[in-house]
């Protein structure tokens, strides 16, 4: 059908040069299928078109009823005159109808076509003019109305409305032709096969729309800004560490990290402990079904695990390897406490306890979850993610680990670093890390670093001249710098959009 | 860490000369101490009828506690710029030294006292506002809530000692508190302040003790009621000439470093600078009597060159001194040894504990960021990702590349959530719960993975359907051999939902996952060749009856149910707010290592 309209309209231009009018040409067909047309047409530059715009009258379901047969009062008229002696009043409804017989009456009394005799209806004329339907066919005729009383009149009777109406005026365009030849709407492989494709025209595509969703799976936007960050790590030859380890105990995630116990982080406001299970063992040996023992690290020398907690208790308490320690009544209660990890730090502490079997060089990273007890708010959440990076070597200086975060960072696009002294209670010296960010034209702090304290080494029994870098930094952080997300439950938790993590672009650091 | 706000003018009339907000931020960048605020151009709010004066809001490191006042900032900016010497601190001594005589009952409740008197000091509404405003600073960082430490600082010219530290039940200790007017007893006070904003919190580090610590004159009038309140008739005012310091502790050392603070900080103040007149502490039954404050600097000794090694410098010993006296130390190189510098550690600085604190200052007053670069060489390292997170990528990156997308729900979840929604009961064996939430929702660490799969979906209902998500991710098991009581498990599971159940996608999804990890199907009756896995039904109330299976894998001839799949039982749709069916799938990925 719509093919058929567009050579009606090749042929209509053939005739003569002249532009033609689609509502003269094509008045009974609708604007849209008549524009379709056109814009197949014109896409292969065989036509040109404008769009007129005109305001037209159209008649309303009871109108068409009126234009093809008569007002109700000329129904009643007809049917009165009809009748030779009179029409009993109670008979109009059955014979034109309910609707017909009570505007019709009405409007036939006020015109006096009829009149009342006793119970009998008579007719006053012999006959009338019906105006509501010459109006009505004119209307239909021309679509217009000039009339404003009249306009008024109808459309108060719903019998009429008011449109726009879309006409075209339609000029040949450069590629006109007589005949629109069949076009296939793709290539098959029996046009293949009969080489029909040699002949055939296939319909233009459309290089302004969009192809075929494609359906997919994804990665989450978060782990793809992990995985980023461990090929980084890997590039620079480090070692994951084994953080499939939610809950800890006191000792290591803290008092093995000379945090003393009555620092504020050990406060219930701030770490959760748990309930049940209720009491962890002192530190000892894995067991040997430990499932994921540090691979590089199986021990020349059996760590001596007594040694170590007496040490940790020593430093705190009274002080030792050259400090002179919190000096504290120390609880090995509090140290047997369990809690849910705050730092992954604990991992690397429980890694370089083990390096201390046969020390030296290492190079650990770790990127997983870490628990605090917070208030959820925008910016916090009781879980993220922690990136946490150490190396342990001989000799290593602070410019050394200045030079190190530079390169580290560098491949993340951070180009611009500078370092603020800071206070960490295992680490000394302490650097805070602000890289220059250009697109908020101001510094922001983006990691922690600094060489863990010799109490807490030579505690664990790794000689003096080793010394080890850490640093640390979330993951959510960079990655809502990076993407502009303001809430960090959009990114992390059962909150978040699946049309983000849908539609989230692969991540590039060095690049975004 | 703690943030203290000084009077801008003040502050840089103290340094000498203006600054801008830049100059100021970059000097406290240096410095490691963090300009949070200027408040010049803020709305600032009206006290006492006058807008407050421009302030600097400045972020102190938490075991920096000579910075928590005006007068410490002010003090050692100085220093670090090389505008001021550090402070000579000394002890007066006192034709007849001031007393308090402690009692045995004490050891019961808080044993630890101090005591220091600024004589002659001259307050004016600054300083009498920084010296309570120190004072407070301590009490929260320090002292924790005052449950460790606490200050009580009196007129001495309204009490007379000798002074008595005793410890006594709360009937028997009769006192109007501080801006007070009426008299009451231990328990009265009690309940008197039960309701108070700012007191009400310290009430219970005594209040269940069967005695108080109290502190008298010689006429037995009550100097304070530690760590409550003081007495109100020993109460300072800035016309205050003599100020008695008593300070009372459960922990020692803390004592001793809040006492130096005070005393320190505000010795400034007293007619001749940096004096203390010290007080004699009677504690025979501990053997704690001595006098105190002890303001002497304790000395220590660094080496050359471990620090040089650290900051990758060649300094001289000289050189050293120098940087150390801009960070307040007094430092000379030791004429015994070429290595080593005795270095004089002032009393401010209770944040020295070994050499390597030495080492960082000598680092902060050379510049962090002055310091010369390096790249530390590689030594022969090797990068290895964990196993375990190998593994797991492998079934993370075939599931997504089968078209399910990777969620990230929490790992802490609520007791139901874990439990009753999923129709599981708690045998009180499985589940690590946690002590101290707050809120419901983190009650325990999750032993599955579904409830965040199924919470995903309840929140993502305006996406369109059927959703296909996965996790691969922890869960936590109470495990009593271990050290730590419990361990974690590393699972994969995923949930369909949609209009149709989507049990044979979810099944579907298995089979996938298994040929990838090179498992093959186990038909009844075959011999497998190499690793294999079959499924049984299952009756799980989880599941919706007859459509659930357990997943089984033959590895190494050993069979063991690693996991199950099916379709959910709408009771526990009902429980997550879901409307359409979904189908789940979880299993233990560690089978597989």
């Amino acid at each position: 059908m719509a093919s058929d309209l567009t050579n009606q309209i090749l042929d209509a231009l053939s005739a003569s040069d002249a532009p033609i009018l689609s509502s003269e040409a094509f008045p009974s067909t609708p604007s849209l299928n008549v524009k379709s047309a056109l814009d197949r047409l014109e896409s292969r530059q065989m036509v040109q078109y404008e769009t007129l715009e005109k305001e037209i009258v159209t008649l309303t379901a009871e109108g068409q009823e009126i234009a093809a047969n008569g007002s109700h009062e000329a129904k009643v008229f007809a049917v009165v005159l009809a009748a030779m002696d009179g029409l009993k009043i109670s008979d109009l409804p059955g014979i034109v109808g309910k609707e017909n017989a009570k505007v019709g009456q009405g409007n036939a009394f006020k015109r006096g076509w009829i009149k009342k005799d006793q119970d009998l209806l008579r007719a006053s004329a012999d006959s009338i003019v019906d105006e509501t339907q010459q109006q009505l066919l004119a209307v239909q005729k021309t679509k217009t109305l000039d009339d404003k009383k009249v306009v008024a009149d109808l459309k108060r009777r719903k019998l009429i409305g008011l449109a726009k109406e879309l006409a075209f005026k339609i000029t040949k365009g450069p590629k006109y032709a007589r005949e629109f030849v069949k076009e296939q709407t793709d290539l098959t492989p029996e046009m293949i096969a009969n080489g029909s494709w040699k002949t055939a025209h296939l319909k233009p595509y459309n290089f302004n729309a969009k192809g075929a969703p494609t359906p997919s799976g994804t990665l989450h936007p978060l782990n793809k800004v992990r995985q980023e960050f461990r090929n980084i790590f890997f590039d620079m030859g480090f070692e994951e560490m084994p953080t499939n380890r939610f809950v800890e105990t006191g000792f290591w995630n803290f008092d093995a990290l000379f945090v003393p116990q009555q620092h504020p982080a050990r406060d219930l406001q701030d770490t959760f402990y748990i309930s049940d299970p209720a009491v962890a063992d002192p530190p000892r040996e894995d067991p040997p079904n430990e499932p994921n023992p540090p691979a590089q690290l199986k021990a020349d020398n059996p760590l001596d695990y007594k040694k170590y907690w007496d040490n940790v208790r020593e430093v705190h308490e009274h002080g030792k390897f050259g400090s002179i320690g919190y000096r504290y009544p120390w609880s090995a209660d509090e140290s047997l406490r369990l809690v849910l990890r705050t730092h992954t730090t604990s991992i690397s502490t429980y890694m370089l306890h083990k390096l201390a079997a046969n020390p030296r060089p290492a190079r650990f990273f770790s990127i997983d979850r870490v628990f605090r007890n917070e208030s959820v708010d925008a910016t916090h959440l009781a879980e993220f993610h922690q990136v946490e990076g150490v190396i342990a070597d001989f000799g290593l200086t602070l410019g050394g680990l200045i030079g190190f975060m530079e390169v580290f960072f560098a491949k993340m696009g951070i180009h611009k670093l500078r370092f603020k002294p800071a206070y960490n209670p295992y680490t000394e010296p302490s650097m805070e890390i602000f890289g220059y960010h250009d697109g908020l034209g101001k510094w922001v702090e983006i990691g922690n670093s600094g060489m863990f304290r010799p109490e807490m080494l030579e505690s664990m029994g790794l000689p003096k001249d080793l010394r080890v870098y850490g640093w640390g930094l979330s993951l959510e952080r960079p990655t809502m710098i990076k993407y502009g997300v303001s809430n960090i439950r959009e990114l992390l938790g059962h909150k978040v959009d699946l049309h983000f993590i849908e539609t989230n672009p692969a991540v590039r650091l060095e690049k975004d | 860490m703690p943030t203290i706000s000084v009077d801008k003018a003040a502050l840089f009339q103290e340094l000498g000369r203006e600054y801008t907000t830049e100059e100021f931020d970059e000097l406290c960048f240096e410095f490691g101490i963090e300009l949070d605020e200027d408040t010049t151009n803020s709305d600032r709010p009206i006290v006492d009828g006058k807008q407050e004066p421009p302030q600097l809001k400045i972020e102190i490191p938490a075991n920096r506690y000579d910075l928590l006042c005006f007068e410490g900032i002010a003090l050692m900016l100085n220093i670090f710029l090389g505008r001021n010497p550090l402070p000579e601190y000394k002890l007066t001594q006192p034709a007849r030294m001031e007393q308090i005589i402690v009692k045995e009952d004490t050891t019961k409740i808080r044993p630890y006292v101090a005591g220091a008197i600024l004589r002659n000091i001259k307050f004016d509404q600054a300083r009498y506002a920084s010296f309570i405003a120190l004072q407070d600073k301590l009490h929260q960082n320090l002292a924790r809530q005052r449950t460790l430490v606490s200050i009580g600082t009196h007129d001495l010219d309204t009490v007379k000692g000798p002074f008595t530290y005793e410890a006594l039940p709360p009937k028997d200790i009769k006192f109007t508190p501080l801006n007070q007017t009426q008299e009451m007893d231990g328990e009265e006070l009690m309940n008197f302040y039960e309701k108070h904003q700012q007191l009400g919190k310290y009430l219970h580090i005594i209040r269940d003790s069967p005695v108080y610590p109290v502190i008298y004159d010689s006429n037995r009038t009550v100097c304070s009621l530690p760590p409550i309140i003081n007495g109100d008739r020993s109460k300072i005012s800035l016309d205050t000439t003599n100020v008695l310091i008593e300070v009372t502790a459960l922990d020692k050392t803390k004592l001793d470093i809040v006492s130096k603070m005070v005393v320190t900080m505000f010795s400034q103040y007293t007619l001749e600078p940096f004096t203390i007149e010290p007080v004699e502490i009677v504690s025979e039954h501990n053997n704690e009597t001595r006098v105190t404050p002890d303001i002497a600097p304790r000395t220590a000794q660094a080496e050359v060159s471990y620090i040089n090694q650290c900051c990758g410098l060649s300094l001289s010993p000289a050189e050293i001194c120098t940087l150390l006296t801009k960070m307040a130390f007094r430092a000379k190189p030791s004429t015994t040894s070429l290595d080593i510098i005795n270095v004089e550690i002032p009393p401010t600085r209770a944040d020295v504990l070994h050499q390597c604190d030495i080492m960082e200052d000598v680092a902060i007053a050379y510049g962090f960021n002055s310091l010369p670069r390096a790249f530390p060489n590689i030594s022969g390292t090797v990068a290895q990702p964990l196993p375990i997170n190998k593994l797991s990528d492998i079934v993370r990156v075939e599931t997504a590349m089968a078209g399910w997308s990777e969620v990230l729900p929490l790992i802490l979840c609520s007791h139901d959530e874990n439990f009753g929604w999923l129709n599981r009961k708690d045998d009180g064996n499985t589940a690590v719960k946690l002590a101290n939430p707050k809120t419901l929702e983190f009650q325990v660490v999750r032993t599955s993975l579904l409830p965040g799969l199924l919470k995903t979906i309840r929140e993502n209902k305006h996406h369109s359907v059927p959703m296909k998500i996965f996790e691969v991710s922890d869960v936590a098991f109470k495990d009593l051999s271990l050290e730590r009581k419990s361990r974690n498990e590393r699972h994969f599971a995923a949930a369909f939902y949609g209009k149709t159940s989507g049990f044979e996608v979810v099944h579907g999804l298995l089979d996938r996952v298994m040929a990838m990890l090179k498992t093959d199907f186990l038909a009844e009756g075959e011999t497998p060749k190499g690793d294999s896995y079959y499924i049984k039904e299952l009756d799980d109330p989880t599941y919706f009856p007859g459509h659930a299976a357990s997943i089984h894998v033959r590895i190494g001839g050993k069979d063991k149910v690693i996991g199950s799949f099916g379709i959910l039982h709408p009771t526990v749709l009902e429980k997550y707010e879901l409307k359409y069916p979904v189908s789940s799938l979880e299993l233990n990925v560690e089978a597989f290592m």
